[in-house]
């Protein structure tokens, strides 16, 4: 299963040009994921994007593995519409120091799946041009999709079920 | 402009910056609609998360409902049986008319067709009685399940679809007699939203309004799902990248989608519609009224669920509106560790400004239809 995956194209010249940044290359279900550090990975995009042909980033995302170090996982779904194949890397973010740089000048489609990233995940993006919240109000405390955000919303007692 | 303008297909508001009646600068506000989808299925298995999917893009729910249990099938790595994948194949390009209907409704009525309204809301009732019968519900359809379908078809379904096929070439006639040559229709959508190939690709847009661009890229066929490689359809594109080939192309795929409904009901095979997958799957009811072991079983499934092997998967389909993608995480549990829904209508409305700067106010209205876009899912 490994060799698959280091046999994939774009694989090989990451493992190539930005072998110091990349943590771990896995494969599941045919998909591809590179997990890389976060230092570089406005070049590691711009590199996909204009030398592999991933023109269209598809989506862009975090995962909350609380508890875990990196606490932030920022997700990058790419696509390369001229070979027709996925590719998933994805970026550790620390709690601590919870920001990355924006990806919105390599691709622009990155500027509002930023801004939400931001907004529901309180991951900061250095460069962005626009950075506000998208689907919270301005005003909005915390960060919804932070697992230790609780389901009913701040300032609710959690459900217990039905109590009749 | 917004959120209670008509033209603004739910609760959108724009902050719209004018020079005269130049535009210099949109700002969209969104998310009067956010319900917190992602955060609440983390919190339910995987069966339970299946009906919030299709309260997202409403005008398309069985799409929706597609692209998640294709993700779920693609976690677990289980087969579906053959007609269960054609008659999603047949329901889910049901509702593509379905959800084209309603943009060219909308679109037409923004822009001063009445008529096409109402012809178009008439057809759309036939594909919705359809829907009513297969889940008993019109819009929020949740008919598919994660190993195949709720249910296997009514009876009658095949005469109601071959009606459909019989006749909606005859009523897209109507539509494109209406407008194609109409010379106020012309006139509004003849180099509207004008946005190049590359600016498109750029800025993440999908489906129909990437293809009007002149991209000729459809999940359907270069990445196919549950099937979509047996039919033949053509993918058009456009060639002026503005409002006007973008409604051509929508209605070519209109046409597409008759020819693959009716190749792939002459497909339908007799058959299983569920995975015979006891651990995954709901139990056949005749078990579950008539037997204990049965009852168990369903009560298993619908309290606990099935945990699903620890893993991550990202599972697009061809929307009406664009690529719908479900992003999936699982840590080994009975629910999802996180499920991130790429939404079609989220990424293309934000190429809206580059669309519509240096037009006319009036020509935003044009933008908005043509774009496609439905606040369930953008908000989420």
């Amino acid at each position: 299963m490994v060799d698959m995956a280091e046999n994939n194209r774009a694989v090989i010249k990451l493992r190539e040009r930005f072998a110091a940044d990349i943590v771990e290359v896995k494969e599941f279900r045919g998909e591809v994921t590179v997990t890389v550090t976060k230092n570089n990975i406005v070049e590691i995009c711009n590199y996909l994007k204009t030398a592999l042909g991933y023109n269209l980033l598809t989506d862009v995302t975090a995962v909350d593995y609380l508890g875990k170090s990196p606490r932030f996982q920022v997700v990058y779904n790419m696509y390369s519409i001229p070979s027709k194949d996925r590719l998933r890397v994805k970026a550790q973010v620390e709690e601590a120091d919870a920001t990355i740089d924006s990806v919105s000048g390599v691709w622009s489609s990155a500027n509002w799946l930023e801004r939400e990233t931001y907004d529901l995940f309180g991951i900061t993006f250095a460069g962005h041009p626009d950075l506000r919240r998208i689907l919270m109000t301005d005003d909005w405390v915390g960060h919804p999709l932070r697992k230790d955000y609780p389901l009913q919303g701040p300032d609710r007692e959690p459900y217990k079920g039905r109590l009749s | 402009m917004g959120p209670q303008h008509p033209s603004t297909h739910g609760v959108l508001r724009l902050v719209i910056e004018l020079d005269g009646e130049i535009i210099d600068k949109i700002t969209p506000h969104i998310g009067y609609l956010h319900r917190g989808i992602e955060k609440l299925s983390e919190h339910r298995t995987y069966h339970q998360a299946l009906p919030l999917t299709d309260r997202m893009d409403y005008l398309a729910p069985m799409s929706n409902n597609l692209g998640y249990v294709l993700a779920v099938e693609k976690l677990l790595g289980v087969e579906v049986p053959e007609r269960a994948k054609t008659v999603r194949v047949i329901t889910a390009e049901l509702t593509r008319l379905k959800s084209h209907l309603v943009w060219l409704a909308c679109h037409a009525l923004d822009i001063g067709a009445m008529t096409v309204f109402l012809y178009c809301f008439r057809e759309r009732e036939k594909v919705m009685e359809i829907y009513e019968k297969l889940s008993g519900a019109r819009m929020t359809s949740n008919y598919y399940r994660v190993g195949g379908l709720s249910a296997d078809v009514y009876a009658g379904f095949e005469k109601d679809v071959q009606e459909i096929i019989d006749t909606f070439p005859g009523f897209f006639d109507t539509y494109e007699g209406l407008l194609t040559k109409n010379t106020i229709w012309l006139q509004r959508t003849v180099g509207n939203g004008v946005i190049s190939a590359e600016d498109a690709i750029d800025a993440g847009i999908t489906g129909p309004a990437l293809r009007g661009s002149g991209v000729d890229w459809d999940l359907r066929r270069d990445n196919p799902y549950s099937g979509y490689e047996k039919y033949s359809f053509k993918v058009p594109v456009g060639e002026k990248c503005d409002t006007f080939d973008r409604y051509k192309v929508r209605l070519v795929e209109m046409r597409e989608a008759v020819k693959i409904i009716s190749q792939a009901l002459n497909d339908l095979k007799p058959g299983p519609v569920l995975a015979d997958l006891p651990q995954v799957c709901y139990p056949p009811k005749e078990n579950v009224y008539n037997s204990i072991e049965g009852l168990i079983h369903h009560f298993k499934i619908a309290s606990e669920g099935f945990a699903a092997p620890e893993g991550e998967v990202y599972q697009g389909v061809e929307n009406p509106k664009g690529e719908l993608g479900y992003y999936l995480v699982s840590d080994g549990s009975n629910k999802p560790y996180r499920m991130r829904v790429r939404p079609p209508s989220f990424v293309n409305l934000s190429a809206i400004e580059k669309m519509a700067k240096g037009s006319m106010i009036a020509d935003l209205v044009a933008v908005i239809g043509t774009l496609d876009i439905v606040l369930g899912e953008i908000d989420r």
